[in-house]
């Protein structure tokens, strides 16, 4: 050691430039999208609705799949518990939509704390099918629930439907039609969703709970052998998940107002969908499945008066992204321009003093 | 009583379908750890190829099962080697949305060119025959060869695996394919040949199942997941485990479905839970070697 030598100080760092002015972007944007309902046609707005929950539950896949490891195509189990919920709440038991909401989110937290255990048993890629086994006995199971309906399915009335929470008011301020009114409401409860949620996934991940469900996903033996309780946090993450997909589908229902089993526990509507945001955005990043609804939009807009064709060529597009850019549009483009708009690795930067 | 036998022979013969559709799916997970998520839209692919063959060619149900299997061998070694292997790796997740978004693409393929229409196989007089067993109990021709047909294709495959030297590469590279790679044999091509061995039983099934059931391209999960409980059921690792767990299956769903006809699906997934709970490695596990 000689006295010429200047210490060296290592430091973690999470923000980058790009998250700054991503972060400085999001302060700007998200006010604005408040503020929609003010002028856009019901149209757009119920589209939005749409964006808004396709991404919540893309995020939601991405989260359990991509950092939880477990890969389930059988989400439209809580987005159907979810909406049934909410069906009972308010028809059977007269509630407020708005209270009904994160009820059905219990009941699917619920239904997916039993069931939980019982999946984890089956190893790795078989507990994709077991959560489909589970997503088909429940739709079987609500086919058989004939006060909602059985397997043809039923309607909210409008009368049930009138007293909900904010609805005259909204109506009041906007000069517009009770159900105009009620979209609305959606409109910001799923706004608040998605971005309660996007927030809530760059937290975990960010956490210590996060990285290390990220360090037993490279190597688990590892991982267990520095303490990381795996089992658990995985555990706590499909709860909390089938939670919050439980209320975005009591949510999207509540919109539609029209429910059955087959629609409400669609593999195609509420996996295949979401499958194919987060794989052409980028599996395991936050920003990936915004640019993978928008293609979503973009196609679902132009395409799907085309049918199956539509759906053929969204499972091709999948396919090919799958074997040629697997880290999706915002993989690629992050790993080529060095982006990263939400801060969620930690780089080590060496100063020199 | 009668009627009591009756429901239990239905059973066990609809098992032997299950058990055909669960070989293929356990096939490949056993031996390259990949879970097929269109394996049931391939059987439906299967149903129609055969029966494409025998409307546009013009041959008998026979022949034309025999070139269906034949291409789906030679389609399963081609899925293989120019898709499945470039995401075949470390992370289950690549394979596996590779495979659900092939069963979309297959489904709605068959849709366009098939339309939505319930389809059959006709087997001719075949199909109508059966066996009186006693007064008032009697059994089809057809579900009765479809259950030997599990039973000869389970023997064979047990065969295969524990009687040549293709099967002793089989289970070495499902043991450990490093170090089968370094004992000279080609992992690339077991692969490939395992895959065509599923896509070819998968033809099996779906001429078994074709005879005794309509079919539409919407219905491939459902078999999907029947091959599935007919596996976890049966037991992981074990051919005559999956072939009792297809019948297991076919007694549950038929047992239910007496009781009340909308309960004939349901009780099957029941009957997979209740084993999921009791016995997670399954009915008849394989045991050490």
């Amino acid at each position: 050691m000689t006295g010429d030598h200047q210490p060296i100080v290592w430091r973690v760092q999470s923000a980058t430039k790009s998250s700054r002015i991503a972060a400085i972007a999001a302060a700007i944007i998200v006010p604005l999208l408040f503020l929609v309902p003010a002028v856009a046609s019901r149209n757009l707005l119920q589209d939005l609705i749409f964006v808004f929950t396709m991404l919540a539950l893309a995020q939601l896949w991405n989260v359990l799949a991509g950092w939880g490891g477990l890969i389930s195509v059988g989400q439209q189990a809580f987005v159907g518990l979810g909406a049934y919920a909410l069906f009972a709440g308010v028809t059977l038991i007269g509630l407020d939509p708005l209270l009904a909401i994160p009820l059905a989110g219990c009941l699917a937290a619920l239904v997916a704390a039993v069931l939980g255990p019982l999946m984890f048993r089956l190893e790795g890629p078989y507990f994709a099918i077991g959560s489909w086994v589970v997503a088909e006995a429940l739709r079987l199971g609500c086919a058989q629930f004939k006060p909602l309906g059985g397997g043809t399915g039923m309607s909210l009335s409008s009368a049930a439907l009138a007293d909900m929470t904010g609805t005259k008011a909204v109506a009041a301020l906007f000069e517009i039609r009770p159900a105009a009114a009620r979209d609305v409401i959606v409109y910001w409860i799923a706004l608040l969703l998605v971005l309660g949620i996007t927030f809530a996934i760059y937290l975990f991940v960010r956490s210590r709970l996060g990285l290390g469900l990220a360090a037993s996903r490279d190597n688990n033996a590892a991982a267990r052998s520095v303490g990381v309780r795996t089992d658990r946090i995985r555990y706590w993450l499909w709860v909390i998940v089938a939670f919050v997909t439980g209320m975005v589908g009591a949510l999207v229902y509540l919109q539609k107002a029209r429910i059955s089993p087959d629609a409400a526990f669609s593999v195609v509507d509420w996996t295949a969908y979401v499958l194919f945001v987060v794989v052409i955005g980028g599996v395991r990043t936050i920003e990936g499945p915004v640019i993978g609804v928008l293609v979503l939009w973009a196609l679902q807009f132009n395409l799907s008066g085309y049918g199956s064709l539509y759906l053929l060529m969204l499972g091709l597009i999948a396919i090919l992204v799958m074997l040629f850019m697997q880290r999706g549009i915002w993989g690629s483009a992050a790993a080529r321009w060095d982006l990263q708009f939400f801060a969620i690795r930690k780089l080590l930067i060496r100063d020199e003093q | 009583m009668i009627g009591g036998i009756d429901t239990l022979l239905e059973g066990m013969l609809l098992g032997g379908v299950y058990a055909l559709f669960a070989v293929g799916l356990s096939l490949i997970f056993g031996i390259m750890r990949l879970v097929n998520l269109a394996h049931g839209d391939i059987i439906v692919l299967g149903a129609y190829l055969i029966l494409t063959a025998m409307a546009a060619v013009g041959v008998s149900l026979g022949v034309a099962t025999l070139l269906t299997v034949v291409a789906m061998f030679l389609a399963g070694f081609a899925l293989q080697r120019l898709v499945l292997e470039r995401v075949l790796g470390e992370d289950i997740l690549p394979p596996l949305l590779v495979t659900f978004g092939l069963s979309i693409v297959l489904q709605n393929g068959l849709l366009l060119i098939f339309g939505a229409d319930s389809r059959r196989l006709q087997a001719g007089a075949f199909e109508a025959t059966s066996i009186n067993l006693a007064p008032g109990l009697s059994i089809g021709l057809a579900p009765l060869i479809a259950l030997l047909t599990a039973i000869v294709v389970v023997a064979l495959l047990q065969l295969l695996f524990y009687r040549t030297l293709l099967g002793r590469a089989f289970r070495a590279t499902a043991d450990n394919p490093e170090i089968a790679q370094l004992m000279g044999i080609d992992q690339r091509n077991i692969y490939a040949f395992a895959v065509g061995l599923s896509l070819a039983v998968s033809a099996i099934a779906a001429v078994t199942f074709g005879i005794r059931s309509n079919f539409d391209p919407s219905i491939g999960p459902a078999r999907l997941l029947y091959a599935f409980e007919a596996v976890i059921i049966g037991g992981l690792g074990s051919l005559w485990g999956t072939l009792a767990g297809g019948i297991v299956l076919g007694l549950a769903q038929t047992i239910g479905g007496r009781i009340d006809p909308e309960w004939q699906i349901l009780s099957g997934h029941l009957a997979f839970l209740i084993v999921l709970i009791l016995r997670p490695h399954g009915l008849f596990p394989a045991g050490r070697r």
